[in-house]
C-alpha cells in the first residue's frame, strides 16, 4: 500500500459512512425504515467493525494458506473449532489457560502438519477444485473427530476476559456508544496477532522465504528455498491463528459444534479483501462487519430481517463485478 | 474378451457417432434399464425404494445439472441448493395456481424458471473466475433460501413456511407426488423422467453447444479467439445447468420428501451435490449417476453397517464415526482417483477388453 | 488392484446395508417403539438429554413393572441430526406395523412425517412442537400434540407478562426473537392476534440457523427499541447465544422469557453468571424431587444418583424426556385397555389409546408424577388435551418454578386450530372425520 492509497482510504471512508448515514436518515424520514438516530448509527458501525475484526481473525488463516500453497482451505473453520475444543478440554483437566494454550498450540501444529502431509502432499499438482474438495473432506472428518474426542456439549471457555458493556464518549452522544469489553479486547488481540505476523513475514528469514514462495513457487524452489518446510510452517501458523480465533469466538459464544460454520462468514471477507492479502483480510473484515450490521439494523427490519447472511455475499459479489481480484488481491494478467 | 470391440464395423457417420457405438454398451444400458424398470420395483423393499432409490434418482439429476456447469463448462458453483429451492417453490406455486396443468409440465416449467434465475446469478461469471466465482454463487445460495423462507407468498402464507406437495397424477390413477403415491409409482416415474432428461443432457454435451462449453472450460481465451462467445457459452451453461437442478429440486419436494421448508436447501445440499460430481467424475454424465449413488449410499451404508455389526453401539458414536469415515473416504478417493468413479469405470473397460489374456 | 479392492469394499458395504434393512420379525408380547433422536450435529446438546430421558423411562417400565400390562417395551434408535431428510430416512428405516408411535422431536421433521405417518397408521406424538393446527383431531387423526401447542405457549407468555404488568398490556412493547424456520415462525400469528386484542406492540426478530449471529438483533432490542419484554423461540446454540448477547447489551434478564425449548441447562450454563434471572416456560417441573425420578435412580442406575446426574438426570430436558415417554407409555396402556391387555398392538390400535388417554391427578400420582405436571384429557376432537404451563427462572444454579400454572385461553385458539386444519384439509383433499 503506498501513501496515495492510504490517503484515499482515510479520506473516503468517513465520507462513505456519513453519506450512508444521511441516506438512512432520509429513508427513515420517508417512513421506509422504522427509525434512525446518529447515536445508534455510530453504535452499529462501531459494533460492526468489532464484529468484523472477529471475521478477519478467521479469514487470516485462509489467506496464509492460500498465499503459500494456493489451497483454499475450507477446513479452517473446523481448525477453529478443534482448537477451541482442545483448549477447553485441557482447561477442564485443571490446567491454567496459558499452559493449555501452549499445549493446544502444539496440538494445532501437529494437526496442521498432519493434514498437510497426509492429505495435501499426495494431491500436489491436482486442480484447485480437487484440493478444495479435499479440505471439505477434512472438514467432515474434523467435525466427527472433535465430537468423538470431546463430546457435543456447549462448553464454556473462560480465560478471564471481562464481558461488561461499556459506554464510550457519553459526552458526545446521548447515552454514550455501547460496546462490549470482550469485543474490544478481541480486536486488540487480533491487532497484536496481525502485528506479530507482519513482523514475522517482514523481518525473519523464514518470513522472507514465505513471501518468496507466495510470489512464485518455481522461482523460490530454484533459489533453494525448501518448499516442503515452508508449507509445514505456513500450515502450523494457520493452525495457531485458528486457535486464537477459536479462543475469541469460543469465549464469546461458547465452544460448540456450530463454531466451524463461521468459516462461511470468512468467505465474503476473503473475496472482498482478495485471497492473498493480509491487509485485505483485515479491511475486508471491517467492511463486511460494519456493512452487514448497518444493513441488518436499518434495511433488514424493512424487508423481513435475517438478511446479514446473504448481504455479506451480495456486497462482496457486487464489489467483485468492479474489481474482480478483490480489494488488495494481485491483479493476474492472463496471456495466451 | 468380455468387452470386445473387434468385429464391430461402422459403415456410416451416424453409426459411428451414435450414443453407444459399441454393442456391449448399448445392450448393457438397455439391460440395466430393463432391470431397473421391471425387476427393481418387485425386488426392492419399501425402504429401499423410498429412502435410497428415489433420492438417488433425484440427486442424479441435480448432479447432471451441476456437472454441466462445473464439469463441462468449468464454472465452479456452490449455489446448487439455492437453485433446487427455486425449482421446488416454483413448482409449488405453479401447481397450486394452475391445478389443471399436468405435473410433468409443471416440473419442466419450474425448471425453465430456475434457468432464468440461473442466468441472473450467472452474470458475475463473465467477470469472475475460479474460487471468486464459487464464493459469488454462495450469494445466490443464501439469498434464494432466505427469500423463500421469508416471503409468505411462496408458501401460500403457510404459518410455518413449509410447503407440502399436493397429490398429482402422471397418468390417470397413478399419483406420483406427495405421500399418497406408492413408492413403486414414484420410482418408476422418476426413473423414466430422469432417464429421458439424462439422455437430453448427454446429447446436449455432445452437440455444438456442449463443445462450446468444453472449449471455454479448457481455455477460455483460446476459445474466444476461435470465435466462441464466452457470454453466450457461460450463460447458456448456467441456464441449462439450472434447468436440470431446478427440476431436481421440484422432484425432491414433490416426489421424495413430500413437504419441504426452504432450509432443506441450505449450503450442505450444495456441498453434497458438488461431492457427487467430484467423486463421480467431472465432465461425465455417467459419473453424475455413480457419484449420486455413492454419496446417497455411503452414509446409509456406514450407519446401517455399524449398527448391523454391533446393535448396542450408541447412535451418537455412529453418527460421529460416520462423519469421520465419510470425510476420510472423500479424501482417500481424491488421492487415489481424482478423476472419479467414471474414470474407474473406463479403466475397468480397458482391462475387460483384454481380459483374461492381458499382454 | 486398486479397482478390485474398491469393488470388494463397495460390495461389502452394500451387503451390510441389505443385511441391516431386512426387518426383524416382530416377536410376541413385545411392543416396539422407534426413537428418532439427535445425539450429533448442531443441536446435539439439547437432543442428548431428551433421548436419555426416553431410554431411562422405557428401561424403568421394563425393570419395575415388567413392561406395560406384561408386554415388554423394545426400541430402536436412529440419529436424525435434526436434519429433515435424514429424519424421513430414519422414519422409513424404523417404521413397522407394530410401531407404537413416533416422536420426531423436530418441527421440521414433523411436517415431513404428518402425511406419511397418517398413511402408515402410526401415531405421531409431537408434544409442545410440530404443526400447531394438528391439535384439531378430525383432520389429523394420527397426530397428537398434548399437552400444549406453540400457540398455547404464546398465549401463556402474554398472560404471564400481563400479570407482571398489573393486568394490562396496553401500550407495551414485546419483541419476539425466533429461529427463522418452521419452528420459530409458529407463534407469530397468535402473537399478532393477541397484540391486536390486547393493544401491545410486537417486534419480530428472525435469527438465521444456527443462531450465532445475533449482534444486530440485540443492538436493536437493547439500544433502540428497548421493549418491555422479550419472548424467544430458540433452539440449540441460539439460546445460549441470545442470553449472552442480551447480557452484552445490558438487557434485564428477568424480562426475557423463552418458550419451553429455550429453558434448559445447556441454554444457560454456557452464558455463566450472565444468565441469572432468565425465564422460560415449561409444562413439567424441573428438579429431582419426584417419585418417578427417584424410581429411575433405583431401577435404572442401581441407586447411584451421581451416575444418574452424570447422564443428565434431573435436568429440564431430561425430565421432559421422562414426561414425553410417560405419555406415550400411558397411551399404550390405554390402547391395551381397549384392544386387549398383554398383547402387541399395531399403530392403528394404539391411536385409539391416544384418543382415550385421560391423565387425572390420581393417575399422575400413581405414576409418581404428583405435582410434576397437570392433568391431560385427549379426545377425538381435541388432540391437545388441555395442558397447562408455568414460568420457571434460572437462578444461576438451577431452574425454579416462579409462577402458578397458567391455563391457555383455548377458546379462540381452538377456533384458529380448526380454521388452519380445515384449510389444510381443503388443500390436500381430506374429508375431516366426524367425532361421535
Amino acid at each position: 500500500m503506498n501513501l496515495r492509497t492510504i490517503a484515499i482510504w482515510v479520506l473516503s471512508v468517513p465520507v462513505i459512512i456519513a453519506a450512508l448515514g444521511y441516506f438512512h436518515q432520509g429513508l427513515a424520514a420517508a417512513g421506509l425504515i422504522s427509525f434512525f438516530t446518529w447515536t445508534f448509527y455510530f453504535e452499529v458501525i462501531l459494533n460492526g467493525l468489532l464484529q468484523g475484526v472477529m471475521y478477519s481473525l478467521v479469514a487470516l488463516g485462509f489467506v496464509l494458506i492460500f498465499k503459500a500453497s494456493g489451497i483454499f482451505n475450507f477446513a479452517q473453520g473446523s481448525f477453529v473449532l478443534f482448537g477451541a475444543l482442545t483448549m477447553v478440554g485441557l482447561m477442564e483437566m485443571g490446567l491454567h489457560w496459558i499452559i493449555a494454550f501452549v499445549l493446544t498450540a502444539g496440538v494445532m501444529v501437529l494437526v496442521a502438519i498432519a493434514v498437510e502431509r497426509v492429505v495435501l502432499r499426495p494431491l500436489v499438482n491436482q486442480p484447485h477444485i480437487i484440493l478444495f474438495m479435499a479440505t471439505i473432506g477434512i472438514f467432515y472428518f474434523m467435525d466427527g473427530f472433535g465430537q468423538t474426542l470431546w463430546g457435543s456439549d456447549v462448553k464454556v471457555l473462560d480465560i478471564g476476559i471481562p464481558k461488561d458493556p461499556i459506554f464510550l464518549l457519553p459526552g458526545v452522544f446521548d447515552g454514550g456508544l455501547l460496546v462490549n469489553a470482550f469485543d474490544v479486547i478481541a480486536a486488540l488481540c487480533a491487532a497484536l496477532l496481525v502485528a506479530v505476523l507482519a513482523v514475522f513475514f517482514q523481518y525473519t528469514r523464514t518470513g522472507r522465504a514465505l513471501r518468496a514462495v507466495a510470489d512464485d513457487h518455481q522461482a523460490a524452489l530454484s533459489v533453494g528455498i525448501p518448499l516442503k518446510t515452508i508449507w509445514a510452517i505456513v500450515w502450523s501458523v494457520a493452525g495457531i491463528v485458528a486457535l486464537v480465533a477459536g479462543i475469541m469466538w469460543g469465549g464469546k459464544l461458547g465452544v460448540q459444534f456450530t463454531l466451524a460454520l463461521i468459516a462461511l462468514k470468512a468467505l465474503p471477507v476473503l473475496i472482498l479483501g482478495g485471497f492473498t492479502s493480509i491487509p485485505g483480510a483485515i479491511i475486508g473484515g471491517l467492511i463486511i462487519g460494519a456493512g452487514e450490521q448497518v444493513a441488518e439494523n436499518f434495511v433488514g427490519s424493512a424487508i423481513g430481517g435475517a438478511i446479514q447472511d446473504w448481504f455479506a455475499y451480495m456486497l462482496a459479489m457486487v464489489f467483485l463485478l468492479f474489481r474482480p481480484q478483490g480489494l488488495f488481491g494481485e491483479k493476474i494478467i492472463e496471456r495466451v | 474378451m468380455l468387452y470386445r470391440e473387434a468385429g464391430q464395423f461402422k459403415t456410416s457417420y451416424a453409426a459411428d457417432q451414435s450414443l453407444f457405438p459399441i454393442a456391449q454398451d448399448k445392450w448393457g444400458v438397455l439391460l440395466l434399464l430393463a432391470f431397473a424398470a421391471f425387476a427393481v420395483p418387485m425386488l426392492a423393499s419399501e425402504y429401499m425404494l423410498n429412502s435410497i432409490l428415489v433420492p438417488f434418482l433425484v440427486f442424479s439429476l441435480a448432479a447432471i445439472g451441476l456437472n454441466i456447469l462445473t464439469g463441462y463448462c468449468g464454472q465452479l458453483s456452490l449455489g446448487t441448493g439455492g437453485f433446487m429451492a427455486c425449482g421446488a417453490f416454483f413448482a409449488y406455486k405453479l401447481t397450486i395456481a394452475f391445478p389443471e396443468i399436468h405435473i410433468v409440465a409443471i416440473f419442466l416449467l419450474s425448471g425453465l424458471g430456475t434457468a432464468f434465475v440461473g442466468i441472473l446469478f450467472g452474470i458475475p461469471s463473465l467477470r469472475i473466475k475460479g474460487f471468486y466465482l464459487a464464493v459469488a454463487t454462495l450469494a445466490a445460495q443464501f439469498f434464494l433460501v432466505w427469500m423463500f423462507n421469508k416471503f409468505g407468498w411462496w408458501t401460500n402464507y403457510s404459518p410455518s413456511g413449509v410447503i407440502s406437495a399436493p397429490p398429482r397424477e402422471v397418468i390417470p390413477g397413478v399419483v406420483v407426488t406427495g405421500t399418497s403415491g406408492t413408492p413403486e409409482a414414484k420410482y418408476l416415474f422418476l426413473l423414466v423422467f430422469v432417464a429421458l432428461l439424462a439422455l437430453l443432457a448427454k446429447n446436449l454435451v455432445r452437440s455444438r453447444i456442449g463443445r462450446t462449453w468444453m472449449a471455454i472450460r479448457d481455455m477460455d481465451i483460446a476459445a474466444e479467439i476461435i470465435g466462441i462467445r464466452p457470454m453466450f457459452a457461460k450463460l447458456s451453461a448456467f441456464a441449462v445447468s439450472s434447468f436440470f437442478i431446478g427440476i431436481s429440486g421440484a422432484l425432491w419436494a414433490f416426489c421424495y420428501t413430500g413437504s419441504v421448508e426452504a432450509l432443506a436447501f441450505e449450503i450442505n445440499r450444495s456441498f453434497q451435490v458438488l461431492f457427487m460430481i467430484i467423486i463421480g467424475g467431472l465432465g461425465s454424465i455417467l459419473g453424475s449417476f455413480l457419484g449420486a449413488a455413492f454419496i446417497v449410499l455411503l452414509p446409509l451404508a456406514l450407519s446401517n453397517g455399524m449398527l448391523a455389526v454391533d446393535p448396542t453401539i450408541s447412535v451418537a458414536l455412529v453418527a460421529h464415526i460416520e462423519f469421520m469415515i465419510f470425510g476420510a473416504l472423500i479424501v482417500f478417493f481424491l488421492i487415489v482417483e481424482p478423476h472419479g468413479l467414471a474414470r474407474l469405470w473406463n479403466l475397468a473397460k480397458e482391462k475387460l477388453r483384454l481380459w483374461p489374456f492381458p499382454y | 488392484m486398486r479397482f478390485k479392492s474398491l469393488c470388494i469394499a463397495a460390495a461389502g458395504a452394500a451387503l451390510l446395508t441389505t443385511a441391516a434393512t431386512v426387518p426383524a420379525p416382530a416377536e410376541a408380547q413385545e411392543q416396539y417403539i422407534p426413537l428418532l433422536v439427535y445425539k450429533s450435529g448442531p443441536y446435539a446438546p439439547n437432543g442428548i438429554p431428551i433421548a436419555q430421558g426416553w431410554e431411562d423411562y422405557l428401561t424403568l417400565i421394563n425393570e419395575r413393572d415388567g413392561g406395560v400390562g406384561g408386554v415388554k417395551l423394545v426400541w430402536e434408535e436412529c440419529d436424525t441430526g435434526y436434519n429433515n431428510d435424514r429424519g424421513v430416512e430414519c422414519y422409513e428405516r424404523l417404521k413397522r406395523d407394530t410401531a407404537a408411535g413416533i416422536q420426531p422431536l423436530s418441527t421440521g421433521i414433523t411436517y415431513a412425517l404428518i402425511d406419511r405417518a397418517t398413511q402408515d397408521k402410526i401415531p405421531l406424538f409431537t408434544s409442545g412442537y410440530g404443526r400447531t393446527s394438528a391439535a384439531y383431531g378430525p383432520v389429523f387423526p394420527y397426530v397428537f400434540s398434548a399437552p400444549l401447542t406453540y400457540w398455547s405457549g404464546a398465549d401463556v407468555i402474554t398472560q404471564y407478562i400481563a400479570d407482571q404488568e398489573g393486568g394490562s398490556l396496553e401500550g407495551k412493547k414485546i419483541a419476539l426473537v425466533y429461529h427463522d424456520s418452521a419452528y420459530g415462525k409458529e407463534p407469530i400469528a397468535t402473537l399478532e392476534r393477541l397484540a391486536e386484542e390486547e393493544g401491545f406492540e410486537l417486534f419480530l426478530f428472525p435469527v438465521a440457523h444456527p443462531g450465532l449471529e445475533q449482534k444486530a438483533t440485540w443492538l436493536q432490542i437493547g439500544r433502540q427499541i428497548r421493549p418491555d419484554w422479550v419472548a424467544m423461540w430458540g433452539w440449540g446454540v441460539m439460546n445460549s447465544t441470545a442470553v449472552k448477547e442480551a447480557a452484552a447489551v445490558g438487557y434485564p434478564m428477568d424480562r426475557f422469557i423463552g418458550i419451553w425449548w429455550s429453558g434448559s441447562e445447556p441454554d444457560v450454563i454456557p452464558a455463566g453468571a450472565d444468565a441469572s434471572g432468565y425465564k422460560a416456560l415449561s409444562f413439567h417441573a424441573p428438579g429431582e424431587d419426584y417419585e418417578v425420578l427417584q424410581d429411575v435412580v433405583e431401577y435404572v442406575y442401581g441407586g447411584d444418583a451421581e451416575a444418574a446426574r452424570e447422564a443428565a438426570w434431573g435436568q429440564v430436558l431430561y425430565n421432559r424426556g421422562i414426561f414425553l415417554m410417560a405419555m406415550q407409555v400411558e397411551a399404550i396402556r390405554a390402547a391395551q385397555a381397549i384392544h386387549g391387555e398383554g398383547e402387541t398392538l399395531t399403530g392403528e390400535q394404539i391411536r385409539d389409546g391416544w384418543e382415550a388417554l385421560t391423565l387425572t391427578e390420581e393417575t399422575l400420582a400413581s405414576l409418581g408424577m404428583d405435582g410434576f405436571t397437570k392433568p391431560v384429557a385427549i379426545t377425538c376432537e381435541d388432540h391437545e388435551g388441555g395442558g397447562q404451563a408455568f414460568v420457571q427462572q434460572w437462578d444461576g444454579e438451577s431452574w425454579n418454578i416462579i409462577s402458578d400454572w397458567y391455563m391457555p385461553r383455548r377458546g379462540p385458539l381452538k377456533e384458529a386450530y380448526k380454521a388452519d386444519a380445515l384449510a389444510y384439509a381443503a388443500e390436500k383433499g381430506i374429508t375431516p372425520r366426524t367425532c361421535e
